[in-house]
């Protein structure tokens, strides 16, 4: 394979990684940020206690989290297959992707949304706040840095994830890196990828870091 | 507009713990009058901030009425809660400000609540931060400010919405005795100038001294003893006032000298004006029997001077018994210290 189709085949494998990751966090923090900031809300000492909402949500949420993605991966294919019409690839992947990293994303948001000091917020009760605007302006905008550290740390897991669906057929960097290392034994082009990921994860937890710590007020 | 700004009525509050059941206000009646500057005090563990947590409803009594202003809040719906919540605003131990706000933006955080243009609420903040004295930190945050900053932020965040009744509770606590004498004095004027009622929870007599007018003593969840702080401090009825009262600090040893002697111990009252100690040497002098001076202070109880004494009879029940009949007839105001357990 010559230098130029090589760069171009990465290249191609990069952006779809980056599709991938970036689409399927975007879209597992679409559902998942409701659902944890549902679970502080509904706790036994948050500020609306549903118990067996909690639950429930609770339940489904840890279930999901505890399959491994390529085995929930697998398990989805055929779902994906009747509602995408395909089983493998970027697309089908991403809807993988999501499934799998919302309940993920869920916890990350509750552990942020549970270092905000419960003073505060009965001190907003205090002052007549509807549950609204608590959630709005004391859960969700006091832990703004740590949700964003927590984003960094989720967009890398969601990265992780895709490129271990390449191994069924997932496409991206994580596909390069199977079918050179492994099918066709160029561990070159294999290693390649792997720096290339290496160097992905650097690049997000730098930038999580540096913007939340930008943010952060506590520290100054 | 109702006689009392606050009124309690048969207010009782259990919670259900994994131990069973605790109990932790019984059947209070507490009426608060306008512009009031009124002291609850106790022990830990007594109930005082479930007490001031029913008053606006943070805790919901198991049983009886909250009323402000004589609007019954218990039984409310939210959304008529939160607006009568704005009228009375609370002030904490831990400040409990928004980390991420700074103090401006903390102070606009109840307007922001109540719908007040951006405008007027920064205009309202600032105006608010002259009266805390803080002008030149609108825009530090709280990791910036010391702990009496950090509470003068919250007084003006508890200003912004106009409220008729300030809740403080242990307000000054977290922070040092010249820090909690400038606060105390805020709160003071916020009393006097603005007639705005002030509910001051404490476990500190210098506390209520300093700034209330009124005061209940609460203890296992019960007042036991209410009313004039001038009145309660001059004669206190329960054991539990005369401990509070008692000298702070010195306490220890006071209490402590009395377990290892069944010696008389009295503490005896007067105003600022008259001096106790001639009358005292003269006693000594007529009954040829000595006494202790454990312990002397004089105190500004608002805005009077007050002074306490506790001294330690002779040890003749006699010649003591003659002694308290010397006091008495020099018309001296005087307690006697019974230790607990001796019933009060
Ligand atoms: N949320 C709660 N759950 C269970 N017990 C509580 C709760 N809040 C207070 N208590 C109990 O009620 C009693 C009074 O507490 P509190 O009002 O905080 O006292 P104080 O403010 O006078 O120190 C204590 O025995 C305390 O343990
Ligand atoms: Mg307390």
């Amino acid at each position: 394979m010559d230098t130029g189709t090589l760069i171009k085949m990465l290249w191609e494998g990069l952006l779809q990684t980056m599709y991938m990751t970036l689409a399927g966090t975007f879209v597992a923090y679409i559902i998942g940020l409701p659902i944890g900031v549902s679970l502080i809300v509904t706790s036994s000492n948050g500020i609306k206690p549903i118990p067996i909402y909690n639950k429930i949500v609770g339940f489904i949420v840890n279930v999901v989290r505890s399959v491994p993605f390529l085995i929930l991966m697998i398990a989805l294919m055929p779902y994906i297959r009747k509602v995408i019409g395909t089983g493998i690839g970027t697309g089908a992947t991403t809807a993988a992707l999501i499934v799998a990293a919302a309940p993920f994303v869920a916890r990350m948001v509750e552990q942020s949304l549970l270092e905000v000091d419960p003073g505060v917020v009965e001190a907003a009760q205090a002052m007549g706040a509807s549950n609204m605007q608590i959630i709005r302006k004391v859960l969700i905008a006091e832990s703004v840095p740590s949700l964003l550290n927590g984003g960094a740390v989720a967009t890398i897991t969601i990265l992780g994830y895709s490129a271990m669906a390449g191994a069924i057929g997932g496409g991206g960097l994580g596909s390069i890196a199977i079918r050179y290392g492994l099918h066709r034994f160029q561990p070159a082009i294999m290693w390649i990828t792997v720096v290339v990921l290496v160097i992905l994860v650097q690049l997000m937890q730098e930038i999580g870091i540096k913007i939340a710590t930008k943010l952060d007020n506590r520290i100054n | 507009m109702s006689d009392h700004i606050i009124s309690l009525q048969g207010v009782s509050k259990e919670f259900d713990t994994k131990n069973g059941k605790i109990t932790a206000l019984k059947d209070i009646d507490l009426d608060i009058n306008h512009g009031d500057s009124y002291g609850i005090i106790g022990l830990s563990g007594a109930g005082k901030s479930t007490l001031v947590r029913t008053i606006n409803l943070l805790e919901h009594p198991t049983e009886g009425k909250v009323l402000f202003d004589g609007k019954i809040l218990t039984g409310l719906k939210n959304n008529d809660l939160n607006l009568s919540r704005r009228k009375i605003s609370m002030i904490f131990q831990q400040f409990n400000l928004l980390m991420q706000r700074d103090a401006i933006g903390n102070i606009c955080f109840p307007l922001e609540i109540a719908g007040y243009p951006k405008e007027e609420a920064i205009k309202k903040a600032k105006e608010l931060l002259k009266v805390v004295n803080l002008e030149d930190r609108a825009n530090s945050y709280p990791s910036q400010l010391s702990g009496g900053q950090k509470q003068r932020v919250a007084i003006a965040r508890a200003l912004a919405s106009d409220p008729e009744v300030i809740l403080c509770d242990e307000a000054t606590s977290a922070l040092d005795p010249k820090t909690t004498r400038s606060i105390l004095a805020l709160l003071k004027k916020i009393n006097e100038e603005r007639g705005i009622t002030l509910v001051v929870i404490t476990h500190e007599m210098e506390v209520i001294k300093q700034i209330c007018k009124k005061v209940a003593v609460i203890e296992n969840g019960q007042i036991v003893e209410r009313g004039d702080v001038q009145e309660i401090f001059t004669y206190p009825k329960t054991q539990a006032a005369r401990k509070l009262f008692f000298p702070v600090g010195e306490n220890k040893e006071v209490f402590a000298s009395g377990k290892t002697s069944t010696r008389h111990r009295l503490r005896l009252v007067f105003d600022g004006r008259s001096a106790y100690e001639p009358i005292i040497s003269e006693m000594i002098m007529e009954l040829q029997a000595p006494v202790n001076f454990l312990y002397a202070d004089m105190d500004v109880i608002g805005d009077q001077q007050k002074g306490q004494m506790v001294i330690c009879l002779a040890d003749d029940p006699q010649k003591a018994e003659q002694q308290k009949e010397f006091l008495r007839k020099a018309e001296v105001d005087f307690t006697e210290i019974i230790e607990e357990g001796e019933g009060a």
